[in-house]
């Protein structure tokens, strides 16, 4: 049942295919793209396996939060399950949420408990590690308000707890964030923090650093003004709230900033660079990871696209959308920003992780972040300035044609820009981007980041084409389609040094899981169509699957248990933005139904059903 | 799917009992006052009356519409005839029109406010409702965002059961104002007896060349060229009748546009 013979196609990269593209001033070519299906180099030939010389923090076996460590690597040093024995692994024991919605929840391991949150109606359940099959401990419900379903965008997904302090700490669809005791499941305290009347929910994972929980709102695409609350873990009460959009004042902009690039310099832009008062409902949403460097006591996240969808209406460029900022954890305190995409014309969220790391560059030790965002680049950016390093295209773009290093400006392709009444065909990538949430992982072991993302193009449609019966209306329709090579999904080992890729595996669909690299040399992500896999971190090589029962868009995790054995956990249960075609049972005939994805997947309903179950994997 | 599988029923055994074809329709079972599957539409009415001068039965198949519709539905033959479309309307072949309208401010009669312009300060401070279509805003949002009243706008869903949700906003002080496709506010509006006064949006376009009226034609795939002839010799028949129906649903009417 478990392993089985591969089909898929693993490409691997000759060190001369991919040009260094360091100053980032061309955009991959379509013939790179032909480079990648041709060659048939051995491993390790691409992006160079070295190992990684920079500190990492401490791993206990466990996993505390989403992103297992501050910096975000999803690495874990365990290394009984290896590329020598994992083609044994085997199904452990399984759990049924009974929440058959997309489960994007990273599993937290703490204590020997598991601790697993659902989809609406997010439901938390305590599983006991001590005992055989895991037995349940508690739940509890938080019984959230129904009409959040209706404000969601993208299917009712939530991504995950975080352990801290005693306390289980997670958010719920409705707008609350809610403390429970890790032991007994008791509610310790439970703030409202987003207005589901104004559009807002919440679905991410928060973090906490010392005494303090960060939690962001999501709802970008309903003319929401996005914001980063930090609450004191003790009783809930909120420390600081720093908006995304506005005045500096709430934007906790004052004397500490000091972005890097004259364009995020002035007084006051997060009103200045929209129309008037367009940046009340501007979007900016922060519904990513957020990392944390405790040598400079600085968070960073991204904020999301800015709202309403259409650019024509909030000309400027929008700040402090589609960017990230650093700030002090204590306080608040925008350090420095960096917009990715100013002015987005295509959806293109700034919220994607960034992964911290001490790099050697250029001769020396750079401390840096290492982002793979919406807008194609692989962005390694010094996190003590905001200085761009280099960006780096990593998937096929026709939107783009580089980043200015100089200016830090993204260099546009401007046929492509969406005009009302003007149809736009082979926009690349599209409005997930080349990478949407599903977080990546990094291995010291191999030096890569692997990066779980999207291979896609778009045709947007005239307005004249939309059509509801007795109502003319001006609209964009979107058609999401394969980009070059025809697969929609790719995991890539990408070399942070080089700036290419090392090996990259293709997916028909999306591959809209995340990742977690292990010492053991295996990289452990899931497919839509539900393959749960460990590959190969040096060539990619799939070494072992396994079929679970519905598609796959989480984050993988890997602890020790309490028998001292290896365990690997996955929640299985298709749905998000665009797996809510299964979840919620949506028309593909229509192809741009989920915003577009329907044309892409027209075929997911019949290779995968709803489902929402966790599974647990161990050597025999 | 049920009713496409009837109609498609229908279509093989007209030719045996020697009749033409139905004319098969594509309408929403629920986007009153237009259509509705019990058939209590101005355009359910309408079809029927132009499949009887035709000589044809009338044959409603039921389709969502919204994104990908034309592309996925009526491309794909699932029906001879949109009504409901604007003139002009690409990828499809449009007939005459049957009727034009505008979009039209909502104020509270008591108000006595009878907002028409863009630019009239009284907006300034009011929450002002728009018909949320799909993702986007009606068109009246690009005037309105340019004339700096983007924080004040409220979108509301208004498709399906949802139709009257926005006028009935608007009696319920919930919304300052609105700015709604005026066959939907006068239906809406008179079918609830609001205490609430349209009037036409001035001018009726947009600086940027978008349209705040349209005229209203049936459509046909492109190479209907003789289905679209006979429309419009029936449509031409028939516009007192229309005029009068639209009056029954209160649905605001302009002159045809000027050519």
């Amino acid at each position: 049942m478990a392993s089985q013979k591969m089909s898929f196609r693993v490409h691997h990269i000759k060190s001369t295919a991919a040009p260094v593209l360091a100053l980032g001033l061309t955009v991959l070519p379509l013939g790179c793209h032909k480079q990648l299906q041709n060659v048939e180099s051995p491993a390790g030939m691409g992006g160079q396996i070295r190992p990684y010389t920079g500190a990492m923090e401490k791993d206990d076996g466990q996993w505390v939060r989403a992103t297992k460590d501050y910096a975000n690597t999803r690495y874990s040093s365990l290394d009984q399950i290896n590329t020598g024995n994992v083609g044994a692994l085997k199904l452990a024991w399984t759990f049924d949420t009974g929440v058959p919605r997309g489960q994007e929840a990273a599993p937290i391991i703490v204590n020997n408990t598991m601790y697993v949150v659902t989809p609406w109606p997010n439901k938390l359940f305590a599983l006991d590690l001590t005992k055989p099959g895991a037995p349940l401990k508690w739940s509890y419900d938080p019984n959230p308000s129904p009409a959040a379903k209706g404000e969601a965008c993208c299917d009712w997904v939530n991504r995950g707890a975080v352990f801290a302090d005693g306390k289980i700490i997670y958010n719920t669809l409705d707008g609350f964030t809610i403390a429970l005791d890790a032991n007994s499941g008791k509610l310790l305290w439970r703030t409202h923090l987003a207005d589901i009347t104004k559009g807002e929910t919440i679905t991410m994972a928060p973090m906490v650093v010392h005494d303090k929980v960060f939690v962001g709102n999501s709802g970008g695409e309903y003319g929401v003004r996005g914001w980063v609350t930090a609450l004191n873990t003790k009783d809930g009460k909120v420390a600081w709230q720093a908006y995304s959009t506005g005045p500096d004042n709430e934007v906790l902009i004052g004397s500490r900033f000091k972005p890097y690039y004259a364009t995020d310099k002035g007084t006051d832009l997060g009103v200045k660079t929209w129309p008037p008062d367009a940046w009340r409902i501007g979007g900016g949403t922060v519904w990513g990871f957020l990392s944390y460097d405790p040598s400079s006591n600085l968070i960073y996240y991204g904020t999301s696209n800015p709202g309403p969808w259409n650019p024509e209406v909030r000309p400027g460029d929008n700040k402090w959308t589609s960017g990230i900022f650093a700030r002090d954890a204590d306080t608040g305190e925008a350090v420095w920003f960096y917009q990715m995409s100013p002015h987005d014309l295509y959806d293109w969220d700034g919220i994607n992780e960034n992964v911290l790391l001490d790099l050697p560059w250029q001769g020396s030790t750079r401390k840096v972040l290492v982002r793979a965002d919406r807008n194609g680049f692989m962005y390694v950016i010094d996190r003590t300035s905001g200085q761009v390093l280099s960006a780096t295209p990593f998937v096929y773009s026709t939107t783009t044609t580089g980043v200015d290093l100089q200016t830090g400006a993204l260099k546009r392709e401007l046929s492509k820009a969406p005009k009302t009444g003007q149809e736009i065909r082979n926009i690349c990538p599209t409005a997930p981007g080349a990478k949407d949430w599903q977080p990546s992982s990094f291995s010291p072991r191999t030096g890569l980041l692997y990066v779980p993302h999207q291979n896609m193009c778009a045709d947007e449609e005239a307005e004249e084409a939309n059509y509801i019966q007795g109502t003319p209306y001006v609209g964009v329709t979107d058609r999401f389609y394969a980009g070059p090579g025809g697969n929609e999904g790719e995991l890539m080992a990408w070399d942070p040094i080089n700036g290419k890729k090392a090996w990259t595996v293709t997916d028909k669909y999306p591959l809209w899981s995340g990742t977690v690299a292990t010492a053991g040399d295996l990289v452990f992500y899931g497919t839509m169509e539900g393959w749960f896999r460990a590959a190969n971190a040096r060539t990619g090589q799939t070494l072992w699957q396994f079929k679970t029962g519905s598609g796959i868009i989480g984050q993988p995790v890997t602890y020790k248990g309490p028998d001292g054995k290896q365990y690997v956990a996955i929640l299985s249960g298709i749905g998000g933005w665009p797996g809510s075609i299964v979840a919620g049972d949506l028309d593909t005939r229509d192809a741009s139904t989920s915003s577009g994805w329907g044309g892409a997947l027209p075929d997911i309903k019949s290779v995968t059903a709803p489902g929402g179950t966790l599974y647990v994997f161990a050597l025999p | 799917m049920c009713l496409r599988s009837l109609s498609f029923v229908l279509l093989l055994i007209t030719p045996a009992i020697g009749a033409a074809a139905p004319l098969r329709i594509c309408a929403d079972p629920d986007n009153l006052p237009f259509s509705s599957r019990t058939l209590r539409g101005f355009d359910n009415r309408i079809a029927v009356l132009t499949a009887h001068e035709l000589h044809r039965k009338p044959a409603f198949v039921w389709t969502r519409n919204g994104r990908g519709f034309l592309r996925e539905r009526f491309n794909k033959d699932a029906c001879d005839v949109l009504m409901g479309a604007p003139e002009k309307m690409r990828g499809v072949l449009t007939t005459i029109p049957y009727y034009r309208s505008e979009y039209v401010f909502v104020t509270r009669s008591r108000e006595h406010l009878k907002i028409a312009s863009f630019d009239d300060p009284r907006l300034n401070g009011r929450k002002i409702g728009l018909q949320a279509l799909d993702d986007n805003l009606s068109p009246p949002s690009l005037a309105l965002i340019r004339t700096g009243h983007v924080a004040q706008l409220v979108g509301i869903n208004s498709s399906g059961a949802h139709g009257p949700d926005i006028v009935r906003a608007v009696a319920d002080n919930r919304l300052g104002t609105a700015v709604v496709w005026g066959p939907l506010a006068g239906y809406w509006i008179a079918h609830d007896h609001l205490p609430l006064t349209v009037t036409p949006v001035s001018p009726l376009a947009d600086a940027s060349g978008v349209p705040f009226a349209f005229s209203i034609s049936m459509a046909v795939h492109k190479r209907d060229l003789k289905l679209r002839d006979q429309l419009n010799e029936v449509l031409t028949k028939l516009s007192p009748t229309v005029a009068r129906i639209l009056t029954a649903y209160n649905v605001p009417t302009l002159a045809k546009e000027a050519r």
